[in-house]
């Protein structure tokens, strides 16, 4: 059921035990999935097993002072979401009740318990501006209007999935809000703006095809070395304060998605804070419109209701299903999978399942791949094309990527950012180690980027990759004997690495100009490596000395690339610096 | 209100009752021993007819004879500016033979979550006068900044240096903005030795009057430590959100706090998590860690300074790795370093604000802060990466840049972070430092520093450069 609907509740029941958010019941009839309201305050909650007469409930809100003997009403419903118009620009805890909503109605600064709002406003009136006429038949799924939902995003009011479909014997533009009704059919079914759809499961689709469009994120290491597909799936895992959540911030902003669904999944309270003043403020780079106006935040922090926290994902992915079926290319960040892993854990313990690897439950590997199951792009049942990206951070205990939640899910995505606490430690941002991450989507995304930015960019990608393998051999070496043992070509390497390193793969997120990298700009930048690797190579054949070759002054300035704001005419100057200055030398 | 006699079971510190009337989760239970003795429990599992009960006491002097009460209420700490200055135990009964507390409120102490719309982002800069925090790890008002330390470190010698010196520089020019400042010291099974030196510094320096003590000592009960750190927290948020202070949270030793958790998971037959500690550890700290903060249209603030001692100083044990995973940031304090004589002992490398980015640059602290901070640190991983390599084939067979950053690391350590536990430095100092010691290597190595900085600041001179230290 979603919140938009009056609770009709069916089969009572009576609470037998309470032990966190887990409630068990006697004599309620209900459905697995079945939403219920738990006690004397109508607390909400969800079925998640039925043994003989006892049903058990996981509660989403604190149970403190909830007794044996309170009753437990049924709604009949699976748990859902709220969809229409409003969903973008809002912010929602893991059931999809709007926060900002819910200060306002609890009046205060902390969350009250037995408050309930809909997913979106149903009062709001929207322009629906109609697609089809009286006549026309329209099949679910069809688009049969379109409403602007905020300045960078026309909502298309389709026919629900679940519907039959039909002639369409009335229609109109107007002002309407979202439970009226804004075209009729034939069979008596009346279309609205407002869809529901059960959380767990996924909206239908025609077909997954082969991605290949990247998601281009202006972060370097992720265009120019291991890019995700629109469509992809990815994984950043890494332990604490090694930058999974500037990663998903970054790509939140950057990333050339139409829709972005941001899920903050038992995490800090601040960061969604930080996203929830940021993203009116910040600029979309597509359009200059604000970031939020294509945006949906779901922030069910770790210390709100962990069984919100299970069901935030799933909230979150119908949001971004939805979108898809519009057309849309939605990016969804869910940060983090493993608090999510958690939470099940927490509420499998409760219900004293059998545990299987570190406690976590046995179907735990399976949850994993059917959320990430649900990103792909498709062709949807309205002919569009649309599709969903799905990134999730994975936060391992002790950093230690063996253990579960990093195995199932590297099993499954097929991009991986692995993030290194050396590297963090070091403060080189993003701390992506460039040795164990890899994309899959590499060689099917390569024509994309030959096509719009150049043709040789898989070549000089294969370049910087194989000096950075080199010097990973070679550092080995030197930690042995020192740098100065080493042949004269080797030690120009290890400079030439130094700069790939450094001005390559290091990217500010904090600074203006650097945190944006436009995919021509991380181009320009390789090549400007490039070319000071030909020109010393070729003073150092010369019989130039090494020493003099490093030391050219213009070479510090490949450091500088990055927070160029006109880098074209900096990048030639100072490809042309380089050469001037090496070629002088010999 | 009832009274059983009806103690089926008891299990370490878990009692088990059966009761022919509905019983809340979580709340409150007395249980009056034969000896006459009352111990406070809590309601871990409600059933039909039976309950589950923790005794924050333990349980040694019950036993079927003992009766028990339920209050029919969850756990509450009665809240009062007048706590200011007083001593109270871990349960938040005064222990200073002060006057009887007339409470304003009884506020639950299982305090609910704030919701993250109402939060307030913190960026205000806090000058702790302590150069390997606010030069390298800015704190802010409203951020939990835990330091991660190992026993018989002098980590609480740093906790009390922040109490002291902890000041927002631009209030102290442009007068009050009306909130005063304030600590809370919740002590979680330290030995009385380590309380009494923090009692000490509070009375020496008159920051008592100022704060609110809670006592859980090393005798004490451990399982009252799983109340100790809410108790605090109300109190904060009272003070903070109620009553316009910036209070400032120091928990010691939140390990204690976690063995407490770890030890009630054992008595109820938990499937237990990594070494041996309750899977849902990670949202129980969570729901203490995440009460720092700011609030929209709030005037006070909640900074918390969480302390913990990591088992084998081995931080993916799992009490520094949750911490890790929910604070903004954290402060290593290394006995490497503690050993060769540097106060603080703090290694900045693993250390981190995860605040610092929003509340330093132009207009808050100085223009070049970022920079200089991300130059030191890349500079000081560099020298200190070269230490090892040294070792092996000494300073000759390195080039004379490496050799640089060798000595960089060096002074850093000795001039930068080595300021002794007395020396309170204003970030200017702090900068003028760090600027001092970025100065020995060549200009076109700083490629984190903006290029006007550089022309601003760079000694270029640096050999008749001498350190200026500033007097305390
Ligand atoms: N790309 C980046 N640029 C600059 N700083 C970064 C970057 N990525 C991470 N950081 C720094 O690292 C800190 C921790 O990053 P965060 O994403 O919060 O880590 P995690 O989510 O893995 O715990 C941030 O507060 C920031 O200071
Ligand atoms: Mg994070």
């Amino acid at each position: 059921m979603s919140k938009a609907d009056q609770p009709e509740t069916t089969g009572d029941g009576v609470i037998q035990s309470v032990s966190g958010p887990v409630v068990s019941a006697r004599d309620l009839d209900a459905r697995m999935n079945d939403v219920v309201y738990v006690g004397d305050e109508g607390l909400m909650g969800e079925v998640i097993e039925i043994e003989g007469n006892i049903t058990t409930v996981q509660v989403y809100e604190e149970t403190s002072g909830v007794a044996p003997g309170e009753p437990v009403e049924n709604t009949g419903e699976p748990l859902s979401v709220d969809l229409g118009p409003g969903v973008l620009d809002a912010i929602y805890d893991g059931v999809q009740r709007p926060l900002d909503v819910l200060e306002g109605k609890m009046g205060s600064p902390y969350l009250d318990r037995g408050v309930d709002a809909p997913g979106i406003d149903l009062e709001e009136q929207w322009e629906f501006e109609p697609a089809v006429e009286a006549g026309d038949t329209v099949e679910p799924g069809d688009i049969v209007g379109v409403v602007e939902e905020t300045v960078t995003i026309d909502h298309k009011v389709m026919v629900p999935p679940d519907s039959e479909g039909g002639e369409v014997v009335a229609v109109d533009s107007g002002s309407f809000t979202v439970t009226e009704t804004v075209a009729e059919l034939d069979t008596g079914e009346e279309i609205t703006m407002h869809q529901e759809w059960p959380v767990r499961e996924a909206r239908p689709t025609v077909e997954k095809r082969t991605p290949r469009k990247p998601l281009v994120s202006g972060q370097r290491i992720l265009d120019g070395l291991f890019p995700i597909a629109k469509g992809g799936t990815a994984a950043i895992p890494g332990p604490f304060g090694s930058g999974k959540t500037v990663t998903q911030h970054q790509l939140a902003k950057y990333a050339d998605a139409d829709i972005i669904v941001y899920v903050g999944c038992g995490e800090r309270g601040n960061e969604m804070t930080e996203v929830i003043e940021d993203f009116p403020e910040l600029e979309d780079p597509a359009n200059g419109n604000p970031l939020m106006a294509r945006t949906s935040l779901i922030a069910n922090t770790s210390n709100m209701p962990v069984a919100a926290r299970e069901s935030c994902i799933y909230t979150g992915i119908t949001i971004a299903e939805y979108y898809r079926d519009m057309g849309y290319d939605v990016a969804l960040m869910a940060d983090s999978t493993s608090r999510w892993a958690e939470a099940m854990r927490e509420i499998s313990s409760r219900l004293e399942e059998m545990p299987g690897e570190e406690g976590y439950p046995a179907y735990l590997a399976a949850r994993l791949a059917q959320f990430y199951e649900r990103a792909g792009y498709f062709e949807n049942i309205n002919g569009t094309e649309g599709s969903v990206s799905a990134i999730g951070a994975v936060s391992p205990p002790g950093g230690d990527f063996s253990e579960p939640v990093t195995q199932n899910t590297l099993r499954i995505v097929k991009t991986f950012w692995a993030l290194d606490a050396d590297l963090a430690e070091r403060r080189h941002f993003p701390s992506i180690n460039w040795n164990e991450s890899y994309s899959l989507y590499k060689d099917q995304l390569d024509p994309w980027f030959q096509e719009n930015v150049e043709e040789d960019w898989p070549e000089k990608r294969q370049w910087a990759v194989d000096v950075l393998d080199e010097e990973t051999e070679l550092q080995e070496i030197v930690q042995l004997v020192g740098k100065d043992a080493l042949p004269d070509d080797q030690q120009l390497t290890l400079e030439v690495a130094r700069y790939l390193r450094e001005a390559y793969l290091q990217q500010n997120a904090f600074h203006p100009v650097d945190t944006y990298c436009p995919p021509e700009k991380t181009y320009l930048m390789l090549t400007t490596i490039e070319t000071l690797n030909d020109e010393a190579f070729d003073a150092l054949d010369a019989g130039v000395p090494i020493e003099e070759i490093v030391d050219i002054d213009a070479a510090p300035q490949i450091n500088r690339i990055g927070v160029q704001e006109e880098y074209e005419e900096f990048v030639a100057e100072l490809k042309s610096d380089i050469a001037e200055e090496l070629r002088s030398l010999y | 209100m009832k009274e059983y006699q009806t103690i089926t079971e008891i299990s370490g510190p878990l009692v088990y009752a059966e009761v022919d009337e509905a019983i809340g989760y979580d709340e409150i239970v007395e249980i009056e021993t034969a000896q006459g003795e009352t111990l406070r429990g809590q309601v871990l599992e409600s059933s039909e007819g039976v309950v589950a009960i923790q005794v924050f006491e333990g349980t040694s002097g019950i036993d079927q004879n003992a009766s028990v009460r339920f209050l029919g209420e969850t756990m509450k700490m009665p809240v009062t500016e007048d706590l200011l200055g007083r001593v109270l135990d871990g349960s938040g009964r005064p222990i200073d033979d002060g006057p009887e507390i007339v409470p304003e409120e009884r506020q639950d102490i299982v305090g609910a979550a704030i919701n993250p719309y109402s939060r307030e982002y913190p960026e205000e800069f806090i000058e702790t006068g302590v150069s390997a925090i606010d030069g390298m790890n800015t704190l802010v008002r409203g951020q939990k900044l835990p330091i991660f330390s190992s026993s018989g470190q002098p980590h609480s010698e740093l906790a009390m240096q922040i109490a002291r010196q902890a000041s927002v520089p631009e209030e102290e020019t442009e007068g009050e903005d009306g909130s005063e400042f304030a600590v809370i010291f919740g002590a979680m099974g330290i030995t009385q030795e380590e309380a009494n030196e923090f009692m000490q510094d509070f009375e020496r320096t008159g920051a008592l009057e100022r704060s609110v003590v809670f006592m859980n000592l090393a005798d004490d009960p451990a399982v009252e430590r799983t109340v100790t750190p809410r108790m605090v927290l109300t109190t904060a948020e009272y003070l903070a959100f109620e009553k316009d202070y910036h209070v400032l949270v120091i928990l010691t030793d939140m390990t204690n706090y976690c063995e407490a958790l770890r030890e009630i998971g054992a008595a109820r037959e938990e499937v237990p998590g990594r070494r041996g500690y309750p899977g849902y550890m990670y949202t129980d700290l969570a729901q203490l860690y995440e009460r720092a903060g700011r609030i929209q249209g709030r005037d006070g603030s909640v900074t918390q300074i969480p302390i913990l001692t990591m088992p084998g100083d081995d931080d993916t044990h799992p009490i520094p790795d949750l911490t890790g995973y929910i604070t903004e940031g954290q402060i290593y304090v290394d006995p490497d370093l503690n050993s060769q004589g540097l106060q603080p002992p703090v290694n900045v490398l693993p250390s981190l604000s995860r605040l610092m980015d929003d509340g330093i640059g132009e207009g808050l602290t100085r223009e070049d802060h970022e920079d200089v901070a991300n130059q030191m640190y890349a500079a000081y991983a560099e020298g200190e990466n070269l230490r090892d390599l040294v070792n092996i084939v000494g300073r000759e067979a390195l080039s004379e840049r490496d050799n640089k950053y060798l000595d960089f690391a060096d002074r850093f350590e000795t001039e930068f972070i080595d300021q002794g536990f007395d020396t309170n430095r204003d970030l200017v100092t702090t900068l003028e430092i760090g600027w001092d010691l970025l100065s020995m290597l060549p200009k076109d190595a700083l490629n984190r520093i903006d290029e006007e900085f550089i022309e601003t600041y760079y000694r270029e001179d640096d050999s008749e450069h001498e350190v200026v230290e500033a007097a305390d």
